[in-house]
């Protein structure tokens, strides 16, 4: 891994990059020059397709880490889960600007992006959405750029940001909370179009909780995988209790979903053997099974385990987002839609740009700086004095 | 902003198609691309979808016809899900758009329950098209370039609640030859368009199952808890920073005492 830009050495995680950035830059031509048609599958019977289903619904999800993380430890005080914030504030950064790029590929008018600032629309869940998750990117980039003035230096910008950092994390949860929640809301206005086992006045609620359960999951994900590629050792107490909190949050989504479905007398199409209960059942087993594991002390406490049981939720997470955005949608707009190689490839194509921007962030500036000294095990009695307004 | 969202508008001015005076002559088609600008030839005359390049379609089904257009909704979701407002509803009754707000989002698309709002998919800028109800021709006093054409009076112009007198007298004097229903009466909160058929509308596509309350109700139930969300969601992270926190110092400054004392 030391001659990371040596050329000879190719590893085989880099030769898939290139050839993804080869294909991924024919189908950004296809999609720049034969419009949406000549790159996806969409249309007028089926018009989101992957870009918005994985990328943007999934994306955002994804990201959830940051704020979940970030109310954690800051808000709540629970201050041992410091060490494992900064990467995830960096990754929900990233995942956001993904997110913007992806809808670059994805809005029919790209260059009008910005049109929402000053064109509203209030009662759009969509103008809602925009507008949260252009204000919560900026929260991010805030909540990071410490760790970049840093490195440069730069202590006044710092200082201003530590005066207004309470506030800034207050609304990055409760932007966090509404975006999350109106990604579902988005869903509200097609009753007859989404299939019932999906459809739901609670998809709001079933969003957001879902979404702080992929934000611990994710976290879990990520700390397991820094600290194989960086060598660093696993917080595993912290992320031990972390499983625990998503078994919880789990079976709080389980109610919710069964207790909506059997009040709206939709628990009957699970049985039907059509693919949309079939996909269904697929998607809730992955995200019990873990839930079940991870009640299990024993898992809890196995790095594997641990990472397989996070590995399910992100799936399955994963899972009832395409199942609202793409399976549920089919039937009730009496088409099939299977994206296109383009859109596919784009997609691959954004996390690789995610996972390889992630990597050089790290290299340059100190993400892991609180754990790059052993860790030492904490005496028996810290006293912690806190600094007035840290 | 919820009064906003609870008043739902009564159009002045409708159209009326009686699917049984219909000879599926097809005129309104060509009336209609004239009127947008758009190509028409045989190949489009035999299209039976909407699309960008075709806004209005009758279908035949044996000797029974159907006509597809913009239903110019009461209160539209096109108009409640755009983010920047592209849509409205007009007092008249059509529901117009301006392509210069448009950022090609198709969540109108996605949203429309009548599958109408199309996309210019192959085009490298590209806008919806629907029908707007001629919102020119209206506004200026005119009737639709569809009703102007019909050589029948399938299609028919005026005031919606005209139309609906009308549409119930025709179902009431030759019941035998209509379905009792008029789509478009209390489908979605109603439209600006109202439809007869001789035959079930479903079996031309069209669908007959869906709510009458207005779907944009359905998202505000959601949306219209934002403003709450922001102040109570401020009020008990604010509330749970302070209390774990003063704590800590509680804590701190218990230590130091117990330090000074011994």
């Amino acid at each position: 891994m030391k001659s990371a830009f040596g050329l000879p050495r190719f590893t085989l995680w880099q030769g898939l990059f290139v050839l993804l950035t080869v294909a991924g830059l024919y189908a950004t031509y296809l999609r720049v020059f034969h419009g949406l048609g000549g790159a996806t599958n969409l249309s007028n019977q089926f018009p989101w397709g992957l870009w918005i289903g994985f990328d943007v619904l999934c994306g955002v999800g994804l990201a959830a880490g940051g704020f979940t993380l970030v109310a954690v430890v800051h808000i709540f005080n629970i201050e041992r889960y410091k060490p494992i914030l900064l990467p995830t504030i960096l990754t929900a950064f990233l995942g956001y600007v993904l997110v913007i790029v992806a809808l670059m590929f994805d809005l029919g008018q790209p260059f009008r992006i910005w049109h929402p600032l000053v064109m509203w629309n209030p009662r759009s869940v969509m103008f809602e959405v925009a507008w949260c998750v252009m204000l919560y990117t900026t929260v991010l980039a805030l909540e990071f750029a410490p760790v970049v003035l840093q490195k440069f230096g730069l202590r006044t910008p710092i200082r201003l940001l530590r005066a207004v950092s309470i506030p800034l994390m207050i609304a990055g949860v409760i932007l966090s909370t509404l975006h999350q929640s109106s990604l579902g809301s988005l869903y509200l206005i097609v009753p007859h179009k989404l299939h019932p086992l999906w459809y739901s006045p609670v998809l709001p609620l079933l969003f957001y909780i879902s979404a702080i359960c992929v934000g611990f999951a994710m976290t879990i994900f990520e700390s397991w995988h820094s600290s194989k590629a960086f060598g660093r050792q696993l917080e595993l107490p912290l992320l031990a209790s972390m499983g625990r909190v998503l078994a919880v949050l789990l079976s709080f989504y389980f109610t919710v979903r069964f207790v909506d479905l059997y009040r709206r007398g939709a628990l009957h199409y699970m049985l039907e053997n059509r693919l949309e209960s079939w996909l269904f059942g697929l998607e809730i087993a992955l995200m019990l099974l873990p839930m079940l594991l991870l009640f299990r002390v024993r898992i809890r406490w196995s790095p594997g385990a641990l990472y397989a049981c996070a590995v399910m939720v992100i799936l399955g997470f994963v899972a009832h987002r395409l199942n609202v955005s793409t399976t549920g949608m089919e039937m009730g707009s009496g088409t099939h839609y299977v994206p296109r190689w383009s859109e596919v490839v784009i997609t691959l194509w954004i996390i690789a740009a995610g996972f390889a921007i992630f990597h050089f962030v790290t290299k340059f500036f100190p993400v892991f700086e609180e754990a790059h000294p052993p860790r030492r095990v904490p005496t028996l009695r810290d006293t912690h004095v806190p600094a007035p307004g840290d | 902003m919820s009064e906003e969202a609870e008043t739902t508008s009564v159009s002045a001015k409708a159209l009326l198609y009686d699917a049984t005076l219909c000879i599926g002559c097809k005129q309104c088609e060509i009336a209609c691309a004239e009127r947008n600008g758009l190509p028409y030839d045989d190949a489009i005359a035999g299209e039976t979808r909407l699309s960008d390049h075709k806004l209005t379609a009758v279908l035949a089904k044996d000797d029974k016809f159907m006509r597809r257009l913009c239903m110019n909704c009461n209160d539209p979701a096109c108009v409640s899900v755009c983010p920047v407002g592209a849509f409205q509803k007009t007092p008249l009754g059509p529901v117009v758009y301006d392509s210069t707000r448009c950022i090609g989002c198709r969540y109108c698309v996605l949203a429309c329950p009548f599958q109408v709002p199309a996309y210019q998919w192959n085009k490298l800028l590209p806008i919806v098209r629907k029908c707007d109800m001629c919102s020119d021709r209206v506004a200026a006093g005119k009737v639709t370039a569809c009703t102007e054409i019909c050589p029948t009076g399938a299609t028919k112009f005026g005031e919606r609640e005209d139309l609906i007198a009308e549409a119930r007298q025709r179902l009431r004097d030759n019941p035998q030859n209509y379905v009792p229903h008029i789509l478009g009466l209390e489908e979605v909160g109603g439209t600006s368009v109202l439809m007869l058929s001789a035959i079930p509308f479903g079996e031309f596509g069209v669908r007959t199952d869906l709510p009458h309350e207005p779907l944009p109700g359905l998202t505000w139930a959601a949306l219209s808890h934002v403003p709450d969300i922001v102040v109570i969601g401020s009020i008990m992270l604010g509330g749970v920073y302070w209390i774990t926190h003063r704590r800590d110092e509680i804590a701190a400054a218990e230590a130091t005492e117990k330090g000074r004392k011994s």
